[in-house]
């Protein structure tokens, strides 16, 4: 790999070298790296372009990393990628892609990755997009995943994109078994004139399931963004989604909420709050010292922590 | 060190020009000043004038000599202002941590942290990674906003009612809090204050009504003329109170 997707890895899986455990490196829509471990295997798909990662049942506290970066104008990634999460497992997995487009083209990345998570079993999902790259050429990425969770299971995402991607369309399609918790962290940033859309749509089918979908984002300068929630309550459930919003220059967000109860036993809550930095907390930070634009970084900074 | 010159505030108020602050002529130099005087005669708007948060209609602010009247909130608090919030603003995202931090002006580590805290009566382990949102209930907003102003540690430290919204409970605490920063911190301390055991406190009392500075002298001097019923408050009203 060369300095400029070393330089990506960084950036979006916090990787310096090649890291510990599983993993399988993504550059520029090639095989770039692959690691596998008594528990857990990876393998390329013969039908299409992607692979499945196989965690044995009872693997625990093992992490897999699964990173992709472009460096390629004008190239058009498309993956598709299966996770099957063995029955009483407890894991990590971090997948993350970075772009950088000096080019003219545009560059695009779209994942698909699908997850089955067993019986009782435990996952942390962590996704990083990043772009960057002096070129007229768009930084593109959609990312769609799908969530099929077996009772009593348990998966948390956190996705985050910070910087540099020009669109993107991420969707997110969960299914929810008998007393299975999926909890959402997602974190946007946008600016200049991106677009960035993100809609979930998680179906509670088994009783004593719950979810926690949760954004917080911040559009700056002309950017636009848009969050769709959709929570169906199928059964005796608990259903939250919670949308926190910060617009700054003539940055605009839109949060659409859709709650459908179609069982009594169903609760479901949605919150929503869009606005500028209030007046007070940069005054306040000013009368510790900090210039107003100072302030303004520094409030922005934590609420995307 | 700190010298008003002539302060009057005007705010239009339904196409009204509504007077705040009257002439306003202080000059303070000692070590802990009380202000005091009735609801709505301009006590805030006047701590508010010295941050810089509001602009005076007329007159002068001196700090230490030097005309601040022009200067924004920022420079004035780099100049060494620091001002207290009667209500604590509260951030999503932001620390306890991050904020003392932001207050001392430099990368101090958890234990420094943790010791500004604890001059607050707060156990530093339970709150130094919280955040400052609305988990924190109002005592404990309040003990971290005066945190922040001994980790800034400046020559001017403006305190606006510390103990409003604050239970019986907690006051009790606050006091302390008060009497230890009193001995502690190594500039002068400016407190809008009605209570009494914070003004029994303080080397100055000043008393401010109607925007107007209608009693000004020594703790010796003006404490006993407030026990005996605030001046400028509805003498009808006093009696129904007693």
């Amino acid at each position: 790999m060369d300095a400029i997707q070393k330089s990506l890895l960084e950036q979006v899986a916090g990787l310096h070298e090649v890291p510990e455990g599983a993993y399988n490196i993504r550059a520029n829509g090639q095989k770039a790296g692959r690691n596998t471990t008594a528990n857990i295997d990876i393998v390329t798909k013969t039908d299409k372009d992607g692979i499945d990662i196989i965690i044995k049942p009872g693997t625990k506290n093992e992490s897999v990393h699964i990173p992709v970066v472009l460096s390629m104008s004008g190239l058009h990634d498309m993956v598709y990628n299966d996770f099957f999460i063995g029955e009483g497992s407890d894991v990590t997995i971090i997948a993350g892609c970075g772009i950088h487009n000096c080019g003219v083209q545009n560059s695009e990345h779209s994942g698909i990755h699908t997850f089955y998570v067993g019986k009782n079993a435990r996952v942390r999902y962590v996704e990083k997009h990043y772009g960057e790259g002096d070129g007229s050429g768009e930084n593109i990425m959609n990312p769609t995943t799908v969530v099929e969770m077996e009772e009593g299971s348990y998966m948390e995402m956190e996705t985050t994109q910070i910087k540099g991607v020009d669109s993107t369309v991420r969707t997110t399609k969960a299914k929810l078994g008998p007393n299975a918790t999926l909890i959402i962290k997602e974190k946007v940033m946008t600016h200049g004139k991106q677009l960035a859309k993100s809609d979930f749509t998680v179906d509670l089918d088994g009783e004593g399931c719950h979810t926690n979908v949760i954004s917080r984002s911040v559009a700056r300068e002309q950017s636009k963004q848009i969050f769709l929630a959709r929570i169906n309550g199928n059964a005796a459930c608990y259903g939250h989604s919670e949308c926190d919003a910060i617009i700054m220059d003539e940055g605009v967000v839109s949060a659409i909420p859709e709650v459908t109860a179609n069982c009594l036993d169903a609760q479901l809550v949605h919150e929503a709050a869009i606005g500028k930095i209030a007046g007070e907390q940069l005054t306040k930070l000013m009368t510790l010292g900090l210039t107003e634009k100072e302030a303004e970084e520094q409030i922005v900074n934590g609420f995307l922590k | 060190m700190l010298e008003l010159q002539h302060i009057s505030y005007n705010v239009e108020q339904d196409g009204e020009n509504k007077g705040i602050l009257h002439d306003v002529d202080l000059t303070i130099n000692e070590r802990f000043v009380a202000i005091t005087g009735p609801n709505g005669g301009g006590k805030s708007t006047l701590a508010k004038v010295i941050a810089g948060i509001l602009t005076p209609t007329r007159g002068r602010i001196l700090f230490n000599g030097e005309d601040i009247t022009g200067l924004t909130i920022t420079e004035r608090a780099r100049k060494g202002i620091s001002f207290a919030f009667q209500q604590p603003v509260r951030f999503k995202g932001l620390t306890v941590k991050d904020l003392i931090t932001l207050a001392s002006g430099k990368n101090i580590g958890v234990p420094e942290a943790c010791n500004y805290l604890s001059e607050v009566g707060l156990c530093a382990k339970d709150y130094i990674d919280r955040e400052v949102d609305a988990s924190l209930s109002g005592g404990e907003l309040k003990r971290i906003e005066i945190a922040t102003i001994m980790a800034r540690g400046t020559a001017l430290s403006v305190f606006d009612e510390p103990e409003a919204g604050i239970d019986l409970w907690s006051f009790s605490n606050l006091i302390q809090v008060f009497e230890q920063l009193h001995k502690k911190i190594n500039g002068s301390i400016l407190i809008i204050s009605h209570q009494e055991r914070i003004l029994n406190i303080a080397d100055r009392i000043i008393v401010l009504s109607g925007g107007k500075v209608i009693n000004d002298g020594s703790r010796e001097d003006v404490l006993p003329t407030l026990l005996g019923g605030a001046p400028g408050v509805c003498s009808a009203l006093t009696e129904k109170v007693r």
